[in-house]
């Protein structure tokens, strides 16, 4: 029981790095990211990319990779989403792009990379033992990082002038430009940070298991349940939905085969959206 | 300029759909001026001060700012020209804190941002004491001095209101009027949108009666006070 609650932790902890950038870039850019997904990907593929492939020590190799997607995101916004945006796309149109983006960088994975599974380069780590309850040293280092992270990105939402933009801008996109708050610029910041998060979950999900092609892709459900779940564009919603969604379907395990997992977060996501369609955090 | 305008609008013709609601509307705003735009529901106030900023193209004539030609430019490069508008609705960040709303109001600053929120709090000192909560959680009131203050916060050449006074109660549409008049006084000139008529042309040097899409009359604010035509329609006289 207590073994499942501590494994439920470290998935949620994984779960909400993801939520958050889904939840802010819905938020904020009206788009629904299927491609969010890939994103943790492909961090934990540059991560890989540097770590055992250029040999470099896993941690730089996490900055590396972490950057580089987060990079990524930018110059997709500057070529394809600020054009799409100023065209005055619609949100199908945004969707279906972000899908077919989805596609593409997971495809290029596989012809990269391969479809079969890899694994960082770790120093041999040891699981600690409490009782005869087991906490990999992986895992304390997720939880660790999710939480440093959150508590960032709170600081940067409530101190910093971007972040009170972003926020800003999740109230009334309107009032936002015509208060002469740089909206492009905002949207990059937010790009910015919600795919390194992602990343992060990507390389963190890596550190634990293993890294797949499609690792993203099946993470994106219990992603969204947490989204939905913590209330839609609430980065604070996201990180508790994300923790949930994690613990609730680490404890199913206990009574279910551990197939069922994922339609645990189905169920729940459905559950949410029949009860409180705004999440429990949704004010309306 | 001889004429001291501040802000021209030239025969502006805009509209949302292939429809103009605006048919050649055109008014002056001179320095030191509150000028007033009083007409029915629909005639096309809200329309005009969006196509002066720049939030809907003007199909045709001009918007001259501080002797510039800024039709067509995008809001947030007249902001930065130096005009400030307050619209009609959903005119403050509800989830932001009062100074955050002012501070957002001071986006394209680098500096001078805290001086300037703390001289605005002392102008409306209701809001000093609430400068930590939501917007949400402020009255009506107090949610138009929030957008009025954040409007003020880069000291405009020229401010935009619409419809202060739109859902007050009695007490708080004087608080707004007797506001509207003080920062005029400090320099501002204001262009004004209201229902209001008697109060809003009490205060103004001119006014403009919009009917249709087009200038119906304009004259002193005094005058128009006592225009029969105006008294029947908007006085409820
Ligand atoms: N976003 C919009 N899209 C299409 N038509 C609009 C839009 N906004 C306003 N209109 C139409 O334009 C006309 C003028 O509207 P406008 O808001 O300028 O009137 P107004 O004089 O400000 O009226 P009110 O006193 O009710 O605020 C109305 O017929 C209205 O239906
Ligand atoms: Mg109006």
């Amino acid at each position: 029981m207590i073994q499942q609650l501590i494994f439920g932790i470290v998935t949620g902890s994984i779960i909400a790095l993801g939520a958050i950038g889904l939840s802010m870039i819905y938020d904020i850019l009206d788009l629904v990211n299927f491609a969010h997904g890939d994103f943790m990907t492909l961090g934990a593929y540059l991560t890989f990319l540097f770590n055992v492939s250029l040999n470099l020590n896993l941690i730089l190799a996490a900055a590396l990779g972490i950057i580089l997607t987060g990079v990524i995101s930018l110059i997709l916004d500057k070529i394809m989403w600020k054009k799409l945006r100023d065209k005055g796309a619609g949100s199908i149109t945004l969707l279906i792009t972000a899908i077919g983006l989805a596609l593409v960088i997971r495809n290029l994975i596989v012809f990269q990379w391969g479809g079969s599974n890899v694994g960082f380069d770790l120093p041999l780590s040891q699981n600690l033992n409490f009782h005869g309850i087991m906490i990999s040293t992986s895992g304390v280092l997720t939880v660790v990082v999710a939480a440093l992270l959150m508590i960032a990105l709170d600081l940067i939402l409530r101190k910093t002038k971007i972040g009170k933009a972003m926020r800003a801008l999740s109230d009334n996109k309107n009032l936002a430009r015509i208060t002469g708050i740089n909206v492009d610029n905002i949207i990059l910041w937010t790009w910015g940070i919600g795919t390194s998060f992602a990343a992060v979950g990507g390389v963190l999900y890596g550190l634990n298991t293993v890294i797949r092609p499609d690792m993203g892709w099946f993470l994106l459900l219990p992603i969204f349940a947490a989204v939905i779940l913590g209330g839609i564009g609430n980065p604070y919603g996201a990180m508790v939905g994300g923790l949930i969604i994690g613990i609730s379907q680490e404890m199913s395990t206990i009574i279910l085969p551990s197939s069922y997992k994922i339609a645990v977060s189905f169920v729940i996501l459905i559950l949410v959206m029949l009860i409180k369609p705004e999440g429990i955090f949704g004010e309306k | 300029m001889k004429d001291n305008n501040v802000l021209e609008a030239k025969n502006l013709v805009a509209g949302y759909t292939d429809l103009d609601i605006l048919n050649g509307v055109s008014i002056e705003l001179k320095e030191d001026e509150i000028v007033s735009i009083i007409g029915p529901n629909g005639a096309g106030k809200s329309t005009l001060l969006k196509s002066i900023f720049g939030i809907l193209k003007p199909r045709k004539g001009k918007v001259i700012f501080k002797n510039e030609d800024i039709t067509g430019l995008k809001p947030n490069k007249i902001v930065k020209k130096g005009m400030s508008y307050v619209p009609q609705d959903k005119n403050t960040f509800p989830s932001l804190s009062v100074r955050e709303n002012l501070e957002m109001g001071a986006f394209i600053k680098e500096d001078g941002t805290k001086e300037k929120i703390n001289e605005i709090l002392t102008k409306f000192p209701d809001l000093k004491e609430k400068e930590n909560q939501k917007v949400s959680k402020l009255s009506g009131g107090q949610r138009q001095m929030v957008a009025m203050g954040r409007a003020m916060m880069l000291d405009p050449d020229a401010l935009l209101l619409d419809e202060p006074s739109a859902g007050l109660a009695p007490n708080l549409v004087d608080e707004v009027f007797q506001k509207i008049e003080k920062i005029n006084k400090t320099g501002t000139p204001i262009l004004v949108v209201e229902q209001n008529a008697r109060k809003i042309l009490s205060i103004s040097e001119r006014g403009y009666v919009l009917e249709m899409g087009e200038n119906r009359l304009e004259g002193k604010g005094k005058e128009l006070l006592n225009n029969e035509e105006v008294e029947k329609l908007y006085l409820g006289g």
